[in-house]
């Protein structure tokens, strides 16, 4: 700590391109995303108080956030508990082929969402090999809200996962032992020693898959059949805005959809810092 | 927000004392439930991609990839992505270098601010750029005057998927240049060398895998990009179809083999990728020594 | 007897960790295991806590065989080489854990940690969380969670390895008279000897996975019984041909055995100065080290060097002096044992070389 303090005290880094260096990220970051996005503040300022809240107000946007808050909270919820189920597996457990299913998780980061969308809806569809098992039970996947949840999970599994792990294998293994040593069995160990350090990552993953939830179109689209009131995302209602050049529509719900993702980056390096701040330096 | 975190897996951490492991029949029980969880949602919608694509025969199957539809979008794509992931390279270098190298204030404002594409919805990326480039755009007008095609053309497509890749080569870089400091390249600036040197001949081995990791990610995405490149696209078959759209376009014309068809290069580019990814941190594995004790 | 270990024996893959250790221990000692890194003692400590299961051999607390208890019932408190504090939980509610466990009331709970912050000097720490206090404090919170549930036997590994050395210097102190008045049998590991000389009742010393010698430390400083403690205890230097010191070619020495000798065996000066001048040899001053309190000589006799301290007060030396050198004892080490042999010429009245 203290040769942090005196490096901060130098006025100047010895190493070369500080200028250029920085001076190009901005440039790249202003033109390519700051002053695209500023564009939808710029265009929705250009509405009335009134029409922007007709439009965002209006029964079917509203029940498109809700469909896609619904989807996007369960799915997430469902990906912690399994997201930690799975990552607790895999660094805790041996088994055969578990290098395998450890790279199997980052299928959804490296599938393209379209692809996904559609396999899904094959297996899920009341004609594919599991919506064919669940149609008999009166279970309906594809083109229901389930379905939505269920591409959703698909989509923000490898974040909870992924958080999860580092921190995980990084506990010391003492400290469970300093817990056993004062009297506690495993369920206590885990509950009351284990479960509290995992808190922030568990959070920070559920963040990560419930904002990668709202905004995502690609694999939800051909599971949930797209039907207004019942099984429209918003990002498939600003779709629809656009193909039919109600620009101004499509804008006015991108806009909350923005304001809603900003809070929750926030919220998610908020979640960080607050983690990394707690790791005691030797 | 980028799914770019590596974990090694260490044997070590898997042999556990018994009196801080479960018992067997828990461990079974637990490893089972992950097991199932991972085949129904991940493992069957991989395998019924290629059961989907070969269910009316190899000729189908061949037939979806000769189709000159579906060459052009492929042609589109890797246009698409030759152009980006070369530019978000550069951008995601030149970050981590200012990031990591230097202080200053407002860096974390920064950092936030290159992971918003992450933040945003992909349909809002294209949505963007057609605010910005569309006939009805603030720059529309004056583009039409000068017969410029931005939306409905490759310039969008591209503009879309850089946006939409823009953080992965930077948000891979900057954790690991932050943590390896700037010892080595004070010392070799201190030994005279001069600003490319030091980069070239310093930084660079040492981030290689980090940037290759970096570099096949942001790649993986611009090829799979189908949210924002659908907004900005206008869907012209054989002209602004990358090969997600083309594959929605065949599953909407019902061909569904060929769509599952087209998708099976697609899954093959994820499966390139994960392998890459293994034997990126198989590599990186190797040259950190393990702590045994 | 309090503690008693039989024929303990640990393995690791083909090492053998502990091999066939037993020793016992009465109540309120304080042992220190001592030996070098990756000798066995923390392994050893393990097995004790029940962390570890021996492959052979019996644990009895109080009588008791324990070999089948598990470590949460043994009622035994460890010390962690790097605490191993809960970091979420705060100064109070970590040392509180043990005793919720047991399902202590909230008043109870209240006193006993308000006992051990007294005890521990933590007091008005009690809200902080372990990344907000210093190494030293969160020994103590270590210390003192693992007190609160009155344990039989208290164990601790490297307590005090990962401090700086010079609160390292006042927590041992602090530490030892603190164990005194608890009375509280502990067992620490260390592989600092310095450490263990200074705070131990008794010494183990462990090396490669045997018990060399148990002790006080002053007994096993003059009486080292195998070649690995006399030469792994104090300074020494290691004699490749004792027979030709003088006083030592009799038949006293076992042909082709080596020797140990302490400085403090080996008395240097001018030829006036040494009391017993005919058991004296000539030796040459090779280097002389300032060692603070006093010298320290590097002296050439015959093929041999030896190493010896002299007194700042007394006639200085230069290197390259001749001086007369006087051996008073060395230990005479085989593969196993190692035996104390004094000057014979020292005490005969009547020499017979002059």
């Amino acid at each position: 700590m203290k040769s942090s303090a005196s490096s901060k005290a130098k006025p100047r880094s010895i190493l070369p391109g500080f200028g250029i260096s920085l001076g190009f990220t901005i440039f790249y970051l202003s033109v390519l995303v700051i002053i695209p996005l500023a564009g939808i503040f710029v265009k929705t300022s250009g509405m009335t108080p009134g029409q922007f809240w007709d439009t965002v107000a209006s029964a079917r946007v509203i029940a498109s956030y809700k469909i896609s808050f619904m989807t996007s909270f369960f799915a997430a919820l469902i990906n912690l508990v399994f997201g930690l189920l799975i990552a607790w597996v895999l660094v805790r457990y041996r088994f055969p082929g578990k290098k395998l299913v450890d790279s199997l998780i980052d299928l959804p980061f490296a599938l393209p969402t379209a692809v996904a969308g559609i396999a899904l809806t094959a297996i899920y569809a009341p004609n594919g090999w599991i919506g064919s098992l669940l149609e008999p039970l009166g279970i309906k996947v594809a083109f229901t809200p389930l379905g939505i949840t269920l591409a959703l999970i698909f989509i923000g599994l490898p974040f909870v996962v992924r958080t999860v792990q580092p921190v995980l294998q990084d506990l010391d293994n003492e400290v469970e032992e300093a817990a056993v040593m004062l009297g506690a069995f495993r369920l206590r160990t885990f509950r009351r020693i284990i479960l509290p350090e995992l808190i922030p990552p568990l959070l920070t993953g559920f963040a990560l898959a419930f904002a990668r939830g709202i905004g995502e179109y690609g694999s939800v689209v051909f599971i949930s059949g797209n039907m207004p009131m019942k099984t429209e995302i918003a990002p498939l209602l600003i779709m629809t805005k656009l193909e039919q050049y109600d620009y101004k529509g499509a804008t006015a719900i991108a806009m909350v959809m923005l304001i809603i993702s900003f809070i929750l980056l926030l919220l998610i390096n908020y979640l960080q810092w607050r983690s990394n701040r707690r790791v005691i330096t030797e | 927000m980028a799914g770019a975190v590596t974990v090694h897996l260490t044997e070590k951490s898997a042999q556990r004392p018994k009196h801080i492991n479960e018992s067997a029949g828990v461990r079974i029980v637990l490893i089972s439930v992950a097991l199932l969880f991972l085949v129904l949602i991940v493992l069957l919608p991989l395998v019924s991609i290629f059961t989907e694509a070969f269910k009316r025969g190899a000729e189908v199957y061949f037939a979806a990839l000769r189709d000159p539809d579906a060459a052009s979008a492929l042609k589109l794509t890797l246009m698409a992505a030759v152009i980006s992931v070369p530019l978000n390279t550069l951008f995601g270098v030149a970050a981590a270098w200012a990031i990591s190298k230097f202080r200053f204030s407002g860096k974390n404002i920064l950092i936030t601010l290159i992971d918003l594409p992450f933040a945003v919805s992909p349909v809002i990326s294209g949505l963007v750029f057609v605010l910005l480039f569309g006939a009805q755009g603030f720059l529309g007008p004056w583009l039409s005057d000068h017969n410029i095609q931005i939306i409905f053309a490759l310039p969008g497509i591209v503009l879309a998927t850089t946006f939409v890749t823009f953080p992965f080569v930077a948000r891979e870089l900057i954790p690991l240049m932050q943590a390896q400091g700037v010892q080595e390249e004070e010392a070799a600036a201190s030994l005279g060398a001069k600003g490319w040197q030091i980069f070239w001949r310093v930084t660079l081995p040492n981030i290689k895998w980090g940037l290759l990791y970096g570099i096949i990610l942001c790649n993986a995405r611009a090829m799979g990009e189908f949210g924002a490149v659908s907004v900005v696209s206008g869907h012209i078959r054989g002209e602004t179809n990358t090969l997600p759209l083309h594959i929605e376009i065949l599953y909407n014309e019902y061909q569904f083999s060929a769509s599952f068809a087209v998708a099976s290069l697609l899954v093959m580019l994820a499966l390139v990728t994960l392998v890459a990814k293994s034997l990126i941190e198989w590599k990186t594995a190797q040259k950190t020594p393990k702590g045994d004790g | 007897m309090h503690i008693e270990v039989r024929n303990i024996s640990k393995t690791f893959h083909g090492h053998k960790a502990v091999d066939n250790v037993s020793f016992s221990i009465e109540r309120g000692k304080l042992i220190g295991l001592l030996g070098p890194s990756g000798g066995g003692k923390s392994t050893l400590l393990r097995i004790l806590a029940g962390l570890e299961t021996p492959d052979s051999g019996d644990i009895f607390i109080n009588g008791k065989r324990v070999n089948d208890v598990q470590p949460q019932l043994r009622g035994i408190g460890f010390v962690f080489q790097n605490y191993a504090l809960f970091k979420h939980m705060n100064v109070f509610d970590n040392i509180a854990f043990g005793l919720t466990i047991r399902k202590a009331s909230k008043a109870e709970i209240k006193t006993r940690v308000g006992e051990l912050l007294d005890l521990t000097g933590l007091r008005g720490f009690e809200h902080r969380y372990p990344h907000q206090l210093s190494g030293g404090q969160r020994q103590r919170v270590a210390f003192a969670r693992a007190l609160a549930p009155k344990p039989d036997l208290l164990l601790l590994d490297e307590p005090f390895a990962a401090i700086d050395a010079k609160v390292r210097k006042e927590l041992r102190t602090w530490l030892k008279q603190l164990i005194g008045t608890l009375g509280i049998t502990s067992i620490f590991v260390t592989h600092d000897q310095d450490e263990a000389v200074e705070v131990a009742d008794e010494m183990l010393i462990v090396q490669k996975g045997r018990l060399e010698q148990q002790g006080s430390p002053v007994h096993i400083y003059t009486d080292p019984q195998t070649a690995f403690v006399a030469g792994f205890i104090g300074h020494s230097t290691v004699v490749e041909q004792p027979e030709s010191l003088r006083g030592f070619g009799g038949s006293s020495l076992t042909a082709g055995a080596k020797a140990l000798i302490r400085p403090e065996f080996v008395e240097v000066g001018r030829e006036r100065e040494i009391p017993f001048p005919s058991a004296a040899e000539k030796g040459k001053v090779r280097h002389i080290f300032f060692r603070g309190a006093h010298l320290e000589l590097d002296v050439e006799v015959g093929s041999n060097r030896l190493s010896a301290h002299r007194s700042l007060d007394q006639e200085p030396l230069q290197p390259g002096d001749e001086v007369s050198v006087l051996i008073h004892r060395l230990y005479v080490i085989s593969d196993e044992s190692a035996t104390i042999v004094e000057n014979p010429l020292k005490v005969d009245p009547l020499p017979v070389h002059i």
